[in-house]
């Protein structure tokens, strides 16, 4: 009896190491006993993944979304755009994301790589960036953002998987910055990121010009993001635009929307009792105020969160 | 297909993991201690970059640059990737330079047979054939056959280490272009670009020519136009790629060559206004 | 600039940052490499076969990586008839997969068609036809042709018959059958829709006394509109289809090809 657990143990363990594909990296999922305390970094795990990956286990594979995100510095602001569509592996799934993230009001990211990982890491440096400019009592600067950022994942040694375009007005002026994940920088007039870069790159590169006004910077911006939808699997859908200027910040949602679905040939609302119903118990409005708050919201416009897509 | 043409032809670590060696032998970096038979597969040592190609109302542009890498050395630097097959059909090679040379003799000896075992035996030139109007192998039929040959090929296990265009004019002198990779895999679009040229020239070759009514309407000096602003494109952001480059148009009055063409207006103006990677200011 | 490209080609590059990890490899004697004779070119096919007709659908997207190769790039071919055309041909056969390999199972199956007629001076059922098909695939079973074949026509009878294989040559006449990079999602709404899967009949009993609805050949009209939105949904949630829809219909009139143009990011 003994040996037969052990032996379902020991299979069990297997099976985390083989398909741990859900985390981004080799962190344990089984951890060796450690059977001494030892002051300092332990490296063991980084010894049995190599010794696991010479045995032939590849490591899990790091869910990276496509993505193309773009930048352009004009007179008097700065551009970013991206487009919305978010994937896993193949699958869509999420035709209408927002990969642009807010920092300050007058700062603001385009993120690609890990989905996650722009999220949190935006955040976070939203987040510290307040309190810096609490405490110093100044507007925050974009090259604040960019050191915090840099330093930040310089430390997760390109493990934290997000790639950015930073772009903001501060009183030094408009900026526009690239941070990879590993921790460098750049800061270059026109950027691209994410697997649709070199598409949208080419259209920089051939339309691109010294100062540009304000509708130049975002035309050039969208259709670079264009580029990338149409000629990289990774990215699709519509085309979100952030202006951002000394006096002000625009986000326009959707500026571009060329993707929108054709009406289907055929409705699919299935008839009232086609699922069969074994068991049915009503649960009143009046039974349930027993244990929640019940509010009446109609179904005026204002409902929360975004329509549904369904068959009328 | 990526501008890695070492990586060309391997399963993908990002769906298939890393190629797991245990089946083979110790020699070679696996687990067995019995002895695997050789087999013919390689890698590419001197390598091609892009090569790109448009078609137009009535003809195709097609253009590759005249370097060969070793690696990351820019070992040879006035080799010549467009190889005329005929007064209708070019072929553009892309990856491996022995292997491109190899097909060339190829071409060759097929073009020495056509000659010979065709209806018209009088016929001593390309000129003479078109005068006694004798049918001229077509850059579809060119293509068939090298689509063969490399599938053939991958087969066996002994690829030929290319990514081809096929451009010319197909048996009823309407435009054609067509290409074959290292696996046989072969497919047809107004505009087409290997290695790089598909991340970086294809979006702007697709915006000049997106279906094929467009290119029916596309000129050659269009056509020609779009195809150097593309060789520019590349030339700044491909490392493997020069500022000197053939290009070919194809169209009825037969194929005109140029081996030696430089990029011209290049713009830097980007560049002056950069200081630094990010706190810099000076 | 410098790393610029780092996290732009994750398509078909191996993963450098691992592999280049140190591995010991003996100094002398050839160096092998995996050459790996297979890709995937994406696109999804469906069949769906009727009373009196086969529809055959396929997208015309042809990926490699997260590059498109071509926006046309046909799945379906007409199997026999005359000549390069397949002229007044009453087979289709739709491969997806890896496209040479689909190419060049097209062109065995096609010339040993026109063989067929050659030989016995009559044009092959499509039955005998679905059989050959299999073979063939099985004839490569240790070194496959990398594709889901299905294959369409009308029987002897002048029904819709349709057979779908996997790439080793295990056949099977169908109803409907999905096949490619979106399968797993068009075939749960096929069964739903052609073969009426979890549906019951509204009007009969209820609760256990349900009785399924019972499915039948559908009109080539509604079999149509099944296919078109099951490829416009397909072409939302999968990065690999869209560009264009291929349609070809059997009927005992011939074949009549139709193109319809599909979302292109």
């Amino acid at each position: 009896m003994v040996g037969v657990r052990f032996k379902e143990v020991e299979k069990r363990d297997q099976a985390v190491i083989t398909t741990g594909h859900s985390t981004p990296h080799l962190t344990p999922p089984y951890t060796p006993p450690i059977t001494t305390t030892m002051p300092g970094f332990d490296f063991s795990n980084h010894n049995r993944n190599l010794a696991l990956h010479s045995r032939g286990v590849p490591l899990p594979k790091a869910t990276s979304t496509g993505t193309t995100i773009v930048g352009c510095l004009y007179d008097g602001g700065v551009v970013i755009a991206a487009d919305t569509r978010a994937t896993s592996g193949p699958i869509v799934a999420d035709k209408n994301c927002e990969k642009l993230h807010y920092i300050s009001p007058q700062i603001w990211c385009a993120g690609a790589g890990t989905a996650a990982d722009t999220e949190f890491t935006t955040a976070l440096i939203s987040s510290n960036l307040e309190l810096h400019a609490l405490s110093t009592g100044r507007k925050p600067r974009v090259v604040t953002v960019m050191t915090m950022l840099k330093q930040h994942l310089f430390r997760y040694q390109g493990h934290i998987g997000a790639y950015l375009v930073v772009a903001g007005c501060d009183p030094t002026g408009a900026h526009l910055f690239t941070v990879h994940a590993h921790g460098s920088t750049d800061k270059l007039p026109y950027v691209t990121m994410g697997s649709g870069s070199l598409a949208a790159m080419s259209v920089f590169e051939t339309q691109w010009k010294n100062s540009m006004t304000r509708d130049e910077a975002v035309a050039l911006c969208a259709q670079a993001i264009q580029a990338g939808i149409f000629n990289d699997l990774g990215s699709g859908s519509n085309v979100d635009v952030c202006v951002i200027t000394k006096e002000k910040t625009e986000l326009l949602r959707n500026y571009i929307t060329p993707n929108v679905r054709e009406q289907k040939m055929r409705n699919y609302k299935f008839a009232k009792g086609t699922t069969a119903v074994l068991d049915q118990k009503v649960i009143t409005k009046e039974e349930i105020s027993k244990y929640v708050t019940v509010q009446d919201i109609g179904d005026g416009e204002t409902g929360v969160g975004e329509k549904m897509e369904v068959d009328s | 297909m990526n501008h890695f043409p070492e990586a060309w032809g391997r399963p993908r670590d990002d769906i298939y993991g890393s190629y797991n060696a245990s089946y083979l032998p110790q020699s070679r970096g696996g687990l067995q201690s019995h002895h695997q038979p050789t087999t013919h597969t390689q890698q590419p040592i001197v390598t091609g970059t892009s090569v790109l190609a448009l078609k137009f109302s009535t003809g195709v542009v097609i253009a590759a640059d005249n370097l060969a890498s070793y690696g990351s050395l820019a070992r040879f630097t006035d080799v010549h990737r467009l190889k005329p097959f005929n007064k209708r059909a070019v072929v553009g090679f892309g990856g491996d330079v022995s292997d491109m040379q190899y097909l060339d003799r190829l071409l060759n000896s097929l073009d020495v047979e056509e000659n010979y075992t065709s209806p018209t035996g009088d016929a001593k030139s390309d000129d003479d054939r078109a005068l006694v109007d004798a049918p001229l192998m077509s850059a579809k039929n060119l293509h068939t056959y090298l689509a063969k040959v490399m599938y053939k090929r991958r087969t066996d296990f002994n690829p030929l280490w290319n990514a081809l265009l096929v451009c010319g004019l197909d048996e009823k002198d309407q435009p054609f272009l067509a290409s074959a990779d290292l696996l046989g895999t072969t497919f047809s679009a107004p505009s087409m670009a290997t290695g790089f040229g598909a991340h970086l020239a294809q979006p702007l070759l697709r915006r000049v020519a997106p279906d094929e009514a467009a290119t029916q309407e596309l000129s050659k000096e269009k056509a020609v136009e779009a195809i150097k602003e593309c060789m520019k494109v590349l030339f700044y952001r491909d490392a493997r790629s020069m500022n000197e480059y053939s290009v070919a148009v194809i169209d009825q009055s037969g194929v005109e060559l140029k081996e030696d063409e430089k990029l011209e207006n290049q713009s830097w103006a980007f560049a002056d206004r950069i200081k630094g990677y990010g706190t810099q200011t000076v | 600039m410098a790393s610029l490209f780092q996290q732009s080609m994750p398509s078909t590059g191996p993963g450098y940052s691992f592999a280049s990890a140190p591995t010991h490899h003996s100094s002398s004697g050839p160096r092998q490499h995996a050459f790996y004779p297979y890709t995937d070119n994406g696109g999804s096919t469906l069949g769906i076969s009727g009373a009196t007709f086969t529809i055959l659908a396929g997208d015309t997207r042809s990926t490699s990586g997260y590059n498109i190769n071509s926006r046309y790039a046909p799945k379906l071919f007409r199997i026999g008839g005359d000549g390069p055309e397949n002229e007044g041909a009453r087979i289709v056969l739709s491969v997806v997969g890896f496209a040479a390999d689909g190419n060049a199972l097209k062109e065995r199956l096609d010339t040993m068609v026109k063989m067929y007629r050659y030989q016995h001076g009559k044009e092959i059922s499509v039955h005998a036809c679905a059989q050959r098909l299999s073979h063939i695939l099985y004839g490569k079973r240790f070194f496959p042709y990398y594709v889901t074949a299905i294959l369409g026509g009308l029987d002897d009878e002048g029904k819709g018959a349709l057979y779908s294989y996997d790439p080793v040559g295990s056949y099977e006449r169908e109803q409907c059958r999905a096949a490619g990079a979106a399968s797993s999602l068009i075939m749960p709404f096929l069964d739903n829709q052609v073969n009426l899967k979890n549906q019951y009949d509204p009007a009969s009993g209820e609760g256990l006394e349900k009785v399924m609805r019972v499915p039948e050949p559908l009109p080539q009209e509604t079999v149509e509109q099944l296919v078109r939105d099951a490829f416009t949904s397909a072409v939302e949630r999968h990065i690999e289809v869209g560009d264009g829809l291929q349609m070809m219909i059997i009927t005992k009139e011939g074949v009549q090809e139709t193109f319809t143009p599909l979302k292109k990011d």
